[in-house]
């Protein structure tokens, strides 16, 4: 058995493992919470297993243990981003003995999984290029996605405490989270849709992203469907705002209070934060040095993760020094991720420069 | 002291530059301008950034922005004097505001712990009590032993209400942010003497010529102090694929003449001389001397004698011991067939060169065939012998990155400080213990009172640690 087999149960488990979790919020049987769980931890075994084979055929071809990272493209490193994130899961679940993050956690780690498997993305070993071919690889680029997999869930409990602390529908705090939640929505809809106009032009598949992101909605050629896009996604957005009260009756059924969420929300930051500093920015920095000549070129990449390393050196700080608590600290965490998600995929889909490792 | 009403204004300045206002408006200017920079392309041809415009501006508005762009220095925004005042801004911030806090905290760095009042040991954020049977003298032993086990060492003061054993640990990690801080700044000052001291530059050397110069942007010459030579330059490649596996040049450190120093060095591999560094980061082939390099064989005949052999194009050669004239009439840097077998060219760099060679063996037999450098089965000939395509030598060029950066040690001084702050800063804390021992009816009462300024519930897992080592009778605090 090949790596993708052991990907292949791991995306089914996610996905079982969410239903599972979902029926544990609805009936509260501490059975079903536990076969949940072990779903999850079969998942995540056979996951790491896939990433240790992937390794291995890598291993092959590389012919050095720190080289052969299976994290050289971006199908690689989204699954290291889903295996990470159901890592920091498994341990939230341990620590504050609460499955009730499982229910959002294993849906966006199937979804991720499934995305990569329907986008065409490829999936082929590919040697490295020169410039990647350093033993830094390992350190750099791990450490990196530890971190985006520690601030993604800061947003998700950040996201989660702006839902159950906000009352009035006109309160900016409100209004942020409705606009942000549906957003997210919006865009994983949109590039869904891209997936099937795209299955229909039938386009080389290296391409998809590129030039076909937002192309079967906000970007399509005809103005009425670019019209017709655009006005769901106000509809929508709408639609969130006027019955988020919904989302707050449901995450209060959790059973987990608002303090703990900010708690998760700021160790999950404190942990990142340094090491996103020495992973991402020092050792990016001691790299690119060594390979490029400079420290720091500004690169679009640099530029990026400098942006997000000030939103959450500020959310440090507000937290820290002035005290800030609840509401405000939550929108900069969430803001953070989205600086996160630029920097990890933006760069790399949007702009050009030195990063462009990560697109293909 | 009187008060008085009026600031200065450097109280106002100071004031200003230690607010986290100033530095939240520090922070948003760097990161919107950065995002400007990041969409338009820094140092781009001006046609790359027009078409980047007119998808905001668009077709009509686009020159008209990139002239207003380009007027405030957006083009190359990170070395314009507005975003330099910027990251300068942020130093001074960062300095005022850490001098502005430093001496309170200093103080609680320095001064030692005290005993409190046993009020006050109870008003702690960790607070347990425990009641033990024992005498208050054994009871005090028993709770020094208790504070060696989690690894702390007691001071002890008594009053008349009774002993008191205090520790603390941890009080320099208190400094962390301030580590942190002063380590971004000497990042800064590494960063700006590599500016003020050092330079950059770039060299395109081709094979088998020598330099003592290199050149920054604008054509501006700068001197070596030596002279550096390319020997060789090469791309190997993935198996049969053209994806590059490696890019590797043979240099030479040339001092009056003589050799000093000699190093392949491919990406991620430099070489260092004098405070100078040479960095493998493009290459090229020089296309007006295509036709004029220099062929490199290795001629090997069927019973395996070889003979090295240079020549040019057009040039003759005899394989060892059989006979066998080779003439080389053609050369492409990068032969294919296209659908019908005929050759032809598909890149100008040297990707997959290719010999054409017209043989003639003894007893007038003639054939003739292409020999590429990178598929040996090309090399066999008929009757066993070989000729190998070592390489075409003298038309590629290396380009390096010419750097010399007297402040980098000073930046990995900073880099490795700002880790040790930030470990400090997140995973360190202050901690404070009290214990107030006092006799009650039958026994010892012991009040314990704790404070961590950071991670707490991890402390107060070792306070509960601590009691459960004062022994049995533990009633359960809160």
């Amino acid at each position: 058995m090949d790596s993708s087999t052991f990907f292949g149960i791991s995306t089914i488990a996610y996905f079982l493992a969410m239903v599972a979790y979902i029926t544990y919020l609805g009936f509260k049987k501490k059975q079903i919470g536990v076969a949940a769980t072990l779903i999850t931890i079969t998942g995540f075994v056979s996951q790491t297993i896939a990433l240790v084979l992937r390794w291995k055929e890598f291993y092959a071809v590389e012919q050095s243990f720190l080289r052969a990272v299976p994290l050289t493209n971006l199908y690689e490193s989204l699954i290291f981003f889903v295996w990470c994130l159901i890592l920091a899961y498994l341990v939230i679940e341990f620590k504050y003995s609460n499955r009730s993050f499982g229910a959002f956690i294993t849906p966006v780690a199937g979804l991720a999984l499934a995305f990569i498997d329907l986008s065409g993305m490829s999936k082929n070993i590919q040697p490295l290029v020169p410039a990647l071919q350093s033993n830094w690889l390992l350190a750099h680029v791990m450490m990196s996605f530890i971190s985006y997999s520690m601030f993604g869930i800061s947003f998700s409990t950040g996201l989660m405490y702006l839902i159950v602390r906000t009352e009035k529908k006109n309160e900016p705090a409100y209004i942020f989270w409705t606009v942000m939640l549906s957003i997210f929505i919006i865009v994983l809809a949109a590039m869904g849709l891209d997936y099937f106009a795209f299955k229909v032009t039938g386009q080389s598949q290296q391409e998809f992203i590129k030039s076909y992101l937002f192309r079967a909605t906000f970007r399509n050629s005809s103005g009425a469907i670019e019209t017709i896009s655009w006005g769901a996604a106000v509809v929508f957005t709408f639609l969130v705002w006027r019955y988020g009260g919904i989302m707050k009756k449901v995450i209060k059924g959790f059973n987990i209070s608002a303090e703990i969420l900010d708690e998760i929300t700021y160790k999950l930051i404190a942990i990142g934060f340094p090491i996103f500093t020495l992973g991402g920015l020092i050792f990016g920095a001691l790299w690119a040095n060594q390979a490029w000549g400079k420290y720091w070129s500004w690169d679009p990449k640099e530029t990026w993760s400098l942006i997000t390393w000030f939103l959450y050196a500020f959310y440090l700080h507000s937290r820290l020094m002035r005290g800030w608590r609840g509401k405000k600290v939550a929108i900069v965490a969430v803001v953070g991720f989205v600086a996160v998600v630029f920097t990890y995929l933006g760069v790399n889909l949007l702009l050009s420069g030195l990063h462009s490792y990560g697109s293909q | 002291m009187e008060k008085t009403k009026h600031k200065t204004l450097t109280d106002k300045i100071w004031g200003l530059f230690a607010s986290v206002k100033f530095a939240v408006v520090i922070f948003s200017l760097i990161a919107l301008t950065s995002i400007v920079g990041t969409v338009i392309e820094q140092n781009a041809e001006p046609a790359k950034n027009i078409k980047i415009l007119a998808k905001f501006f668009g077709q009509s508005g686009a020159p008209a922005a990139y002239s207003v762009f380009d007027k405030l220095g957006f083009m190359d925004m990170y070395h314009s004097w507005w975003f330099i005042t910027f990251l300068l801004l942020f130093a001074a911030n960062l300095i005022i505001c850490s001098l502005d806090r430093i001496p309170r905290i200093w103080k609680i760095v320095r001064e030692p712990i005290r005993p409190l009042s046993p009020d006050h040991v109870g008003r702690m954020s960790i607070k347990k009590t425990v009641t033990l049977k024992a005498k208050p003298a054994h009871a005090k032993d028993l709770a020094t032993k208790a504070f060696r086990k989690i690894g702390f060492r007691p001071s002890e003061s008594s009053s008349e209400q009774g002993v008191q054993l205090y520790a603390e640990k941890g009080n320099f990690t208190r400094l962390g942010v301030y580590i942190t801080h002063c380590s971004i700044l000497i990042i800064l000052a590494g960063a700006i003497i590599g500016v003020a001291f050092g330079f950059n530059a770039f060299l395109a050397l081709p094979e088998g010529q020598t330099s003592s110069f290199a050149y920054q942007t604008g054509n501006r010459r700068v001197l070596l102090g030596f002279e550096v030579r390319c020997d060789k330059f090469e791309v190997k490649f993935y198996g049969d694929t053209d994806m590059p596996r490696s890019y590797k040049s043979w240099l030479t450190i040339l001092k009056n003449g003589t050799e000093v120093e000699k190093k392949a060095i491919v990406v991620n591999d430099p070489l260092t001389y004098n405070g100078i560094t040479f960095y493998q980061s493009s290459f090229g082939t020089m296309q007006e001397n295509l036709g004029r390099g220099i062929v490199m064989l290795r001629l090997v005949s069927k019973d395996g004698k070889s003979e090295d052999f240079n020549t040019r194009l057009g040039g003759s050669f005899t394989i060892p011991g059989t006979g066998i004239e080779g003439r080389i009439t053609d050369f492409s840097p990068a032969l294919t067939v296209d659908q019908s077998g005929k050759p032809f060219t598909y890149d100008q760099n040297m990707v997959n060169p290719a010999i054409f060679v017209e043989f003639s063996a003894p007893g007038g037999k003639h054939y003739s065939g292409w020999i590429f450098k990178r598929f040996p089965q090309t090399w066999n000939l008929p009757g066993g012998s070989k000729a190998e395509f070592v390489d075409y030598w003298g038309v590629q060029y290396t380009g390096l990155q010419v750097r010399k950066d007297p402040g980098q040690t000073i930046v990995y001084i900073g880099c490795f400080i700002l880790a040790f702050g930030l470990f400090v800063s997140f995973f360190m804390s202050h901690r404070r213990i009290w214990m107030h021992i006092s006799e009650e009816k039958g026994g010892t009462r012991i009040l314990i009172g704790a404070s961590a300024h950071r991670n707490r519930a991890a402390f107060e897992k070792k306070i509960d640690k601590l009691a459960k080592a004062l022994g049995s009778g533990q009633k359960g605090g809160s």
